[in-house]
């Protein structure tokens, strides 16, 4: 119920806010999809990766190249997920019996090589000149514009949702979390590790692909830079920011992510003794944000709003030790 | 005498230069518990990890229900109707109950990928089957009110009782406990007991159970294989094992 007037507000916002903040809160919708993407297969599976920005960008130039060559606009979508979803195929074959760093040190140069590939394949990329994003024609209508971009990822984000939801109520999205939480006996309740391993990444690639196709009508402008390292860490940024192992985590973390920078710029000029005018101090204000978080509150910003439900749905009997976790002594807490 | 429902036939593994399991044979019937003895590093844990298909045997034969089972991959051996329960408990600890539960059902569960991913009819029909069973667990092992909680947040007593659903959920034929009374104090070991014997008589499980304590093994187990240095050292009823001279010098050492 409550989701539902949730959505029925996001339905009516561009009626009355501004053609910048609807734009924003598309790439918002956008960013909650790679880092729902993100979330199944780090927050669930326990598989980090440092290419999901890599993935975007598969998603960004298939989607661009094939509208600039005429292919309707709905096909477009589904080629991106499809051509990220093989790349994540791709990555996740080789990386099997990888784990933690070496992990993110496989999928780091992954990505840079998909980063590099962008760039020099400039006969049909375009390259360091960019690729200029034709607007999506649907039954004669041209859709461009903030508003059709807010409400076409916001359909975006409801579709991939759905599909999160449908995948942690099955039994592919119960063998994630078993791989995560112990392998060894994963395998012996008769879950086929590499197989669902691959599948995670394919799934997982797949949906920041289909992000892609509409990064690529936020942007409208394609550069490789545009999909470097520093993005893929933004993203790990949304999981880790909104709590690991929920999905609630990936969409608050992504709003996180992408209205701080905006909310630090619009109150830079009615900072005191001149700090607005410091250089880096957005980038600062984020990083020390993600530090605190880490050391505050690992469960992100989703586990401490759980506890602050906790303790006003029990208001005047709540007491500290409601929320301590009592002391495991198997091994428990891996991914942390 | 019918055909055993599991049989080892001298089964070897080492580890660089250590034999850690050397020749051994066994055959277990339907319907029997059978426990394993030993001291530490005897090769107990071994033994289910080759049954288990962790490990690959140096050499020597597995067979199950009639069917060689030594060379199957390890992820089909509960789609054959064999689970198992680890020593230092292994179950998925930021899930809840429930869903370690159901992770149990995973190898009865056939839909596609694609299926799963859009939740089709036939996905939804297979997970209400599930749940059934996974109820069915929770009401045999009285484990209700615990139902939502988080793995995490349960006392250890409880946790054993867990993984031993989990693998009931697997819906086994054989069952492998790896010391189900480690870390369980007088009554809970007292407790498993009544459980490993329930599930027994009631759900007809063979029990293959790797035990240190002899109370335990004495009171459920209809045989009792000991090991030492991954070597048989006897086999045979509680007592007789118990009384075996070679068992006595591997955990006490010679008579003076």
């Amino acid at each position: 119920m409550r989701y539902v007037v949730f959505l029925l507000v996001l339905l009516v916002i561009p009626v009355f806010a501004g053609e910048f903040y609807v734009g924003e809160l598309g790439a918002v919708f956008i960013f909650a999809v790679v880092g729902i993407a993100q979330m199944l297969l780090t927050g669930y599976t326990g598989l980090i990766s440092l290419c999901h920005a890599a993935f975007l960008g598969l998603g960004a130039y298939t989607a661009a190249i094939l509208l600039a060559m005429g292919v309707p606009f709905l096909l477009t979508i589904v080629a991106a997920a499809v051509v990220a979803g093989l790349a994540g195929t791709l990555i996740g074959l080789p990386t099997l019996r990888m784990s933690g760093l070496y992990l993110a040190i496989a999928t780091l140069s992954f990505g840079s090589i998909i980063a590099t590939v962008l760039a020099k394949w400039d006969r049909v990329t375009g390259g360091w000149s960019g690729f200029i994003v034709p607007t999506p024609v649907v039954l004669g209508h041209a859709l461009g514009g903030p508003v059709w971009l807010y409400y076409m990822s916001l359909a975006a984000l409801l579709f991939v949702l759905w599909m999160s939801l449908n995948i942690l109520r099955s039994p592919i999205g119960r063998a994630m979390i078993a791989i995560r939480d112990s392998e060894i006996s994963a395998q012996s309740m008769g879950i086929h590790l590499s197989r669902s391993k691959v599948t995670a990444f394919a799934i997982s690639a797949g949906m920041a692909g289909l992000a892609g196709a509409f990064y690529a009508q936020y942007v409208r402008a394609l550069t490789p830079d545009a999909f470097d390292l520093l993005i893929s860490i933004q993203f790990i940024t949304i999981i880790f920011v909104g709590g690991l192992g929920s999905l609630h985590g990936a969409i608050i973390g992504a709003v996180f992510v992408r209205l701080l920078p905006q909310a630090i710029a619009l109150l830079r000029d009615d900072l005191p003794f001149g700090l607005g005018r410091m250089p880096g101090l957005e980038p600062g204000l984020f990083g020390l944000v993600l530090v605190l978080v880490i050391l505050v509150e690992p469960g992100g910003v989703y586990g401490r709003w759980q506890k602050i439900a906790r303790y006003l749905a029990a208001f005047p009997l709540s007491r500290r030790s409601t929320s301590t976790r009592q002391r495991s002594f198997t091994r428990s807490e891996r991914l942390r | 005498m019918t055909a055993a429902l599991f049989s080892a036939d001298d089964i070897s593994i080492s580890f660089g230069g250590i034999r850690a399991v050397d020749g051994v044979s066994f055959d277990v019937q339907t319907g029997e518990v059978f426990s394993i003895i030993g001291p530490n590093g005897a090769g107990k844990t071994t033994i289910f990890n080759l049954i288990s298909r962790i490990y690959q045997p140096t050499s020597g034969r597995l067979a199950f229900g009639g069917q060689d089972i030594t060379t199957i991959p390890p992820h089909r051996i509960a789609g054959l109707g064999i689970a198992r329960t680890f020593q230092n408990i292994e179950l998925f600890t930021e899930a809840t109950l429930l869903q370690n539960l159901l992770i149990g059902c995973h190898c009865r569960s056939g839909t596609g990928l694609i299926s799963q991913l859009c939740f089709l009819p036939r996905t939804r029909r297979e997970e209400i089957r599930h749940r059934e069973k996974a109820e069915e667990v929770i009401a045999f092992l009285n484990l209700q009110r615990y139902r939502q909680s988080l793995i995490a947040n349960l006392p250890y007593g409880v946790r054993k009782i867990v993984e031993l659903g989990r693998a009931l959920c697997t819906e086994p034929r054989l069952l492998l406990l790896d010391e189900p009374s480690s870390g369980l104090n007088v009554p809970e070991t007292e407790e498993m007991g009544f459980w490993i014997d329930d599930i027994r008589r009631d759900l007809g499980v063979t029990i293959i159970m790797v035990e240190h304590d002899m109370n335990l093994v004495r009171s459920v187990s209809d045989r009792v294989m000991a090991l030492n240095f991954g070597k048989v050292l006897a086999l045979g009823t509680a007592a007789d094992v118990q009384a075996d001279p070679e068992v006595i010098r591997a955990y006490i050492g010679n008579a003076p």
